[in-house]
């Protein structure tokens, strides 16, 4: 406690400083873009600011990443109302309601309760990485690589076979970011793995073309086959005003919503669906009578409210085993750890010891940009509208520009460029046929850490495999992977067996 | 039971078999490590490979028993495929490939725009190349001047450069 508050006036008496306001304002500004854009989202211009770790120190760098990370969430939300297309998985719900208000003229209150549940949702989240973030690491501090490599286990867990459609597509995708992992030379040994003796694979494939290939190739490539010249509407925003009412109405979704949003995304289970659909069912629920009939019909404000503020705490709460752990949990955040690493700090519960600055004055950044951004989405929401208006041509034309300068800027090699489309096909065929795209970047980035940490308990141990299985944390953690895995399955089939 | 659409359900499943496959053979020839170590460069990558080669029989036993995709919304309500915008936007990127070699960023990527406007259907070609010239251009100034990013100046960059009156990288 007295740790956090200590740590918290640090924190904002470096992000308060000129240039650090001005990496979160460009952050902010960024991030609504992108977020309001269909077709981009956080991950992609995260991985296509990378190089910057080269020339701006750690702090301004994550304090930009931060930034664009929240700002898309808000921005998110303007394009599932008003275009009736979510940019990102954890605005489907909010596109329920959000469209149909729109359809009736309330695009307005409906924008204004979305910024100002982000608002809300955001504020509680980071408070909880505030407080929260320093008992985890306190917990963390005791695990040893054996425990480490069940969380990760865990994680793989999660991100892939608990969320989406189906656990062995999930896996699939999970398996083949961790053989893209896999390429280039082992660190411990020396030896070069998967490269098809392709020389310029020795050095491994890079996270930022991978995540370029997936979320821009892949995805302007699925566009292109399903295209048709019908442009989707845009809608008006009309006046952003809120009445009383729904006001009153609103109040009671932003808190619930917050609180159920942030604990999903703290444990591994991750992801942002989940929540954002529990919130729904909740309102409707919870609804008083004379309104249930707007759901599903003219919009009902709860069903905006609810949904977007699980939405924003539970993409707050991924920053804590992010931070604390150095387990990311969400496409973004993993593209955010491979930041860390090109800084050569490694995320994890050392990180609030060794860079105490720099994780303090993060977290006060963030609630920096909060307000930055419910003050960007307001009154400016007119602003983001028009950005919806790009035209759909120059729009992934312009994407592709800069996914080829992202790829080709890592070492000016046609061969990353070849590595990109090939990669951005199976991207294609991914879409196409449902296989979720995070859990390839996921495992891209946390298998290698998984191997080494497996390589390190089974040093310690000496070579005993039992490891894993007689420490007794250790233990449990695999047994809640294994339940996290089968559990599911086990209960359709005594259901309908 | 409805067999359609498993074919193609067979065709992912048995990718993501060769896949496996491809990824065992490329295990078994990672050179034995002179380097005493508790766990050898091969052990994960065995299971990584063999993992993927047993969820590629997975989805190949699941395709077989009719398959995943035809049950999903977005499948069966999607438009036919689009052959002119996939063959037009596939142009681009290669247009960009074999161009960016010898004629540098800007040219390459504004090729590639346009034939990317085209697939998106822009019909107003004259107008999508402006813009893509003014876009790259602007693009790489960006990424080498104000990320740090090294990407060689080519012909177009050359000429702005030499026009700003500085040296051409």
């Amino acid at each position: 406690m007295m740790d956090s508050i200590a740590g918290l006036q640090l924190g904002f008496a470096n992000a308060l400083t000129l240039g650090n306001l001005g990496w979160a304002l460009l952050g902010c500004f960024l991030g609504t873009a992108i977020g309001v854009l269909p077709g981009i989202g956080p991950a992609l211009t995260i991985a296509l600011l990378l190089p910057i770790t080269f020339k701006v120190e750690a702090t301004g760098a994550f304090i930009l990443f931060c930034g664009v990370f929240y700002g898309a969430m808000y921005g998110g939300s303007t394009t599932s109302i008003l275009l009736n297309t979510p940019g990102e998985s954890g605005s489907i719900i909010t596109a329920l309601e959000g469209a149909k208000m729109a359809r009736n003229g309330r695009a307005g209150p409906a924008l204004a309760t979305a910024a100002i549940g982000s608002f809300i949702a955001g504020t509680i989240g980071t408070l909880g990485i505030s407080f929260l973030g320093p008992v985890v690491v306190d917990l963390a501090l005791r695990l040893g690589p054996a425990e480490y490599f069940s969380l990760m286990v865990l994680c793989f867990v999660t991100v892939s076979a608990v969320l989406g459609g189906s656990a062995l597509r999930g896996l699939t995708s999970l398996f083949f970011g961790l053989l893209l992992g896999l390429v280039g030379i082992d660190l411990q040994t020396g030896q070069p793995r998967m490269t098809l003796g392709v020389p310029e694979l020795l050095d491994g494939v890079n996270v930022v073309l991978v995540a370029v290939a997936l979320f821009a190739v892949g995805e302007t490539l699925y566009m292109a086959w399903r295209h048709t010249n019908e442009a989707p509407q845009v809608r008006q925003v009309g006046s952003i005003m809120m009445s009383r009412e729904d006001w009153r109405r609103s109040i009671g979704p932003w808190f619930r919503g917050s609180l159920l949003g942030f604990p999903f995304g703290v444990m591994p289970a991750g992801g942002t669906e989940m929540p954002t659909m529990l919130s729904y069912y909740a309102e409707r629920k919870l609804v008083k009578p004379e309104h249930a009939k707007e759901f599903g019909t003219t919009g009902a404000i709860e069903g905006v409210a609810g949904p977007e503020a699980a939405n924003n705490a539970a993409a707050a709460g991924i920053l804590v085993p992010m931070l604390t752990l150095g387990l990311p949990t969400s496409a973004t955040a993993a593209i955010m750890l491979s930041a860390f690493q090109s800084y050569g700090i490694n995320p994890g519960p050392l990180l609030f010891e060794q860079q105490g600055v720099l994780v303090w004055t993060l977290i006060a950044s963030l609630y920096i940009a909060n307000i930055m951004l419910v003050v960007l989405n307001l009154p400016l929401v007119g602003l983001w509208a028009r950005i919806l208006k790009v035209p759909q041509p120059q729009l992934y034309a312009g994407i592709l520009v800069f996914a080829t300068i992202g790829t080709y800027g890592i070492s000016n090699s046609v061969t990353d460029l070849v590595l990109l489309y090939v990669i951005g096909i199976i991207g294609m065929f991914m879409r196409r046929f449902d296989f979720p795209t995070a859990p390839v970047v996921i495992g891209m980035i946390l298998g290698p850490m998984a191997e080494q940490a497996m390589r390190q308990a089974l040093t310690i141990s000496e070579g005993d495999w039992t490891t894993f299985a007689t420490r007794p944390v250790s233990l449990v953690i695999l047994l809640l992977a294994a339940t996290a895995l089968v559990g599911p399955r086990l209960y359709r089939a005594i259901r309908s067996g | 039971m409805t067999r359609r659409g498993a074919g193609p359900d067979l065709a992912v499943g048995g990718f993501v078999l060769l896949l496996g496959a491809l990824a065992l053979w490329q295990t078994s020839v990672i050179p034995a490590s002179p380097i005493y170590a508790q766990v050898g460069p091969k052990a994960v990558p065995y299971v990584v490979s063999a993992g993927l080669f047993a969820l590629g029989a997975g989805l190949m036993a699941t395709a077989l028993r009719g398959g995943w995709s035809h049950a999903l919304d977005e499948v069966r309500e999607a438009p036919p495929t689009n052959w002119r915008s996939l063959g037009l936007l596939l142009a681009g990127l290669a247009a960009n490939l074999v161009l960016i070699g010898p004629l540098g960023f800007s040219i390459a990527a504004s090729a590639q725009f346009v034939l990317v406007a085209a697939a998106f259907g822009s019909r107003r070609l004259l107008r999508d190349l402006v813009l893509a010239l003014v876009l790259t251009l602007l693009v790489w100034f960006l990424f080498v001047e104000l990320l740090g990013v090294n990407i060689g100046a080519g012909i177009l960059e050359g000429l702005v450069l030499r026009a700003l009156g500085q040296e051409v990288i």
